[in-house]
């Protein structure tokens, strides 16, 4: 299977997941690449996203497969595409890989966290972080469950960066079961309401496999 | 971008709309440029840049040096309140600056249930909303589009007017205004100077006075102020700018596709439409022309779907080899073609087979009246014959729902041409019974029909609306005349376009009403659920104003309209011949047939119309 990695960062992390399909496709039709279809009744282009970004979270760790219709030389898509795409959205590197998305199974992020008062919270959060487990209530579509969400971080540090904010650097469970940083935040919400943020500003770093090796 | 706009972008529906970024979008350097305007569209992102006007005039304008042209898009509801709560003031999408540091603004008004929206975008920009508050030269408020056929409602709030096609009128102001600005020309003086430029209407230089009874009575203009002010035209469509490089947006909009203008005006004359008339003379692109720009279009966009668009698209001539040409080029790229407000003729039919032969969408038709004769009256010269004839070519080639659109309270129109709608349905359902080709999978039959609003610059400009209770009336008799459950009967509900026939055939006074409903809330008034009947009610009553006598007022032959300043090439006297002809039940023949001197051909410089 063919792959893209690339940054969404700037105004594009406001395109959704659904628009940002779009918007890859028309790409790759205005850089003059075709892409393969599915087989079907209905065929459409075979495009797929490994995790999906939630909006406003920066990135520069997206892949994305494809196939293609014809051949063509990968190394010379990131900069085909890059001439065609939208502010905010890069292709650093096209390749072919054999593995599979679901073996990813870890994700570093990095999250600014702005406060209303110039507090230096590095050290009460890291302690928070610490506790033996930290069990919260985890929303999904249909019920809520106390889920300890301990397991699912690898390992997390924060730090103070100047009164009022600070920058949390965490590897989480990327999926099966997935921890957000979103979730995590929502955690400290629920258990620590005093040390939680104002507001937010959250980036993915890179991707791994269960063996913490990066996962292209 | 801004934190705080950043933190507020995350809580609001659809952020994707306030961002900016997208591709094609022009980026200039500052440095570089000595005139900024910023293309206003007092609707939603969605709505607006499904424009075409939009993505042609900025364009336009950005193809001129020093000359930078942004976007901005009126807010939806959820986005204006934390914009108002952060303090953050409207601002355009490429440059994320705000308003107050343009140099013009252009609104595009293509309806009136816009005109709140306008006022609403100025307020959030932090600009006073009447042109009298604005004392500095910059940022002008200007304004272009359908609605300026009639500029009066919103006189009191712009500071002029571009009346007619703005490719060439509209670089024309700027470069005046840039002038103005090198030159440090105060406000009056350049809308002096702005009032030479054929097209430009400065409501500040006329003063209208009324009559005891209501009516105007004239308008007196400053020396300096032409009498009439005459609509501009591009005369050769094929050497305007024409947009290839359009914006594409990173999120859904309205109409998500390339839209290929065919050509401009209309032969037909349908007595009730206002784009018929004040688009006019007819003037086409050649068919190299368009297959040379929709390859350009589609390649640059990306978009997998094309649409023809144009008044009357089966009116073009040259369509089958366009359609050929497109369709050639289209199919081995998986690009579907698409064919908007087609005629229910035979030749449209066929057209229609042709290019739509992957999906079956819903088809519509609009017959607008029910009755032969008062289609006569409205001149839309479609035959029950042909209508049902269209239907059976549908139903053989698979069709199964269909949609019919009507006009309830058109001029003359009795319980017996209401009736007639539901007679056509059923023609339509029989037509469908002995022609399907699937009858198993059943019928759909929408029938739709809306009030009537009588608009400026056609025939039936002195007419009187029905009323929302007779309206109403007609409607309940429709819909009990209607028996069979594979004919649906939806109708839209009358207030708005009650209001829409106040604003658009009302004078300088409805500034008042329009600033009224601003201030207790109004904007986005073409949305249910923004639109509120109490709030206009309430304006026009504190205005001292009453909305019947401009909707629901039948005009005296020789009364002084306020849109009479405007000349958008078709004579008052023609339109006036229109309606008699109306009245007396007769059809004129579209332009090619025959020539019934409306008056638009000597809006051409050289030559007759492009017949």
């Amino acid at each position: 299977m063919n792959r893209i990695l690339f940054t969404k960062t700037g105004r594009a992390v406001f395109i959704s997941h659904l628009d940002l399909m779009r918007t890859m496709q028309r790409a790759f039709i205005r850089a003059g690449v075709r892409i393969g279809h599915t087989e079907g009744f209905n065929p459409h282009p075979y495009m797929n996203f490994a995790l999906p970004l939630s909006l406003g979270v920066e990135s520069r760790c997206e892949l994305m497969e494809f196939k293609l219709e014809e051949e063509t030389a990968l190394s010379a898509l990131p900069a085909r595409l890059n001439g065609v795409l939208p502010e905010g959205i890069e292709v650093l590197e096209a390749y072919a890989s054999n593995t599979k998305f679901k073996y990813i199974k870890w994700l570093d992020i990095e999250a600014h966290l702005f406060y209303y008062n110039e507090v230096q919270p590095a050290a009460e959060l890291a302690a928070f972080f610490a506790r033996p487990e930290l069990v919260m209530e985890k929303r999904t579509k249909r019920q809520t469950a106390s889920v300890d969400i301990k397991p699912l971080i690898a390992s997390l540090t924060v730090e103070d960066v100047s009164p009022g904010e600070a920058l949390l650097t965490a590897r989480l469970s990327a999926q099966e079961p997935s921890l957000s940083p979103a979730q995590l935040l929502e955690a400290v919400r629920q258990l620590a309401p005093a040390l939680a943020p104002g507001h937010v500003r959250t980036r993915r770093l890179e991707v791994f496999d269960k063996d913490m090796n990066i996962f292209r | 971008m801004d934190a705080e706009l950043e933190r507020i972008l995350l809580k609001v529906q659809k952020p994707a709309r306030y961002t900016g970024g997208e591709y094609n979008q022009i980026i200039k350097d500052k440095a570089e440029v000595d005139l900024r305007m910023a293309f206003c569209f007092p609707d939603t992102y969605e709505i607006g840049m499904s424009n075409l006007g939009l993505q042609i005039l900025y364009g336009a304008i950005n193809a001129r040096p020093g000359m930078w042209c942004e976007r901005c898009f009126a807010p939806w509801g959820d986005m204006e309140e934390e914009m108002r709560r952060a303090h953050i003031p409207l601002y355009a999408l490429e440059s994320g600056d705000p308003l107050t540091e343009f140099d013009a603004l252009g609104f595009s008004l293509g309806y009136e249930m816009a005109y709140t929206s306008v006022l609403n975008m100025l307020d959030l920009a932090g600009i006073p909303v009447r042109s009298a508050d604005r004392k500095s030269l910059t940022p002008l408020i200007f304004a272009g589009g359908t609605s300026c056929v009639n500029p009066e409602p919103m006189a009191d709030f712009l500071d002029l007017c571009a009346i007619g096609e703005g490719e060439e009128l509209d670089v024309e102001i700027l470069e005046l205004l840039r002038r103005a600005k090198r030159e440090d020309w105060d406000k009056p003086r350049f809308l002096r100077a702005a009032a030479r430029i054929p097209g430009v209407y400065v409501p500040s230089l006329y003063e209208p006075a009324y009559n005891g009874d209501g009516t105007l009575k004239c308008v007196a203009r400053r020396e300096d102020a032409p009498e009439r002010v005459t609509k501009r035209i591009i005369e050769d469509m094929d050497s305007a700018f024409y947009p290839t490089k359009a914006i594409v947006p990173s999120t859904e909009i309205v109409h998500d596709r390339v839209v290929l203008e065919l050509f401009r005006g209309c032969v037909r004359g349908c007595r009730f439409c206002q784009a018929g008339f004040v688009y006019r003379p007819v003037r086409r692109h050649s068919v190299d022309f368009l297959l040379e720009k929709a390859r350009a279009a589609l390649e640059s966009s990306g978009y997998e779907e094309i649409t023809l668009s144009s008044l009357s698209t089966s009116d073009f001539k040259g369509l089958p080899e366009l359609t050929d040409g497109l369709l050639e080029w289209c199919e081995p790229r998986k690009i579907s073609l698409s064919l908007p407000s087609l005629r229910a003729d035979n030749f449209s039919m066929s057209l229609m087979e042709r290019v739509q032969k992957v999906r079956k969408s819903g088809l519509t038709f609009a017959p607008e009246a029910g009755s032969q004769r008062l289609r006569d009256v409205i001149n839309k010269n479609v035959t029950e014959e042909a209508l049902l004839n269209s239907c059976r070519i549908a139903f053989e080639g698979g069709w199964n729902t269909l949609k019919l659109y009507f006009m309830l309270g058109l001029p003359t129109e009795t319980d017996e041409d209401v009736l007639a709608i539901a007679r056509l349905a059923e023609q339509v359902l029989h037509t469908w019974r002995e022609h399907a080709a699937n009858k198993s999978r059943g019928v759909k039959i929408t029938v739709s029909t809306s009030m009537f609003v009588p608009k400026p610059h056609t025939p039936f400009q002195w007419e009187a609306q029905v009323g929302v209770e007779e309206y109403l009336r007609r409607v309940r008799l429709l819909r009990d005349a209607i028996n069979s459950r594979s004919i649906v009967y939806n109708w839209h509900e009358p207030h708005v376009s009650l209001i829409e026939a106040a604003l658009s055939r009302g004078d300088r006074r409805m500034g008042a009403v329009i600033e009224e409903v601003w201030k207790n809330g109004g904007r986005l008034d073409s949305w249910t659920d923004y639109f509120s009947m109490e709030r206009w009610l309430d304006a026009f009553r504190a205005s001292g104003l009453d909305p019947d006598f401009y909707a629901a007022r039948e005009r005296g032959a020789d009364e002084l309209f306020p849109w009479d300043l405007i000349d958008v090439g078709v004579s008052r006297r023609y339109l006036a011949r229109e309606r008699a002809e109306a009245y007396a039940g007769r059809v004129t023949p579209d332009c090619r047939v025959k020539c019934m001197g409306c008056g638009a051909n000597c809006l051409l410089k050289r030559g007759g119309c492009d017949e």
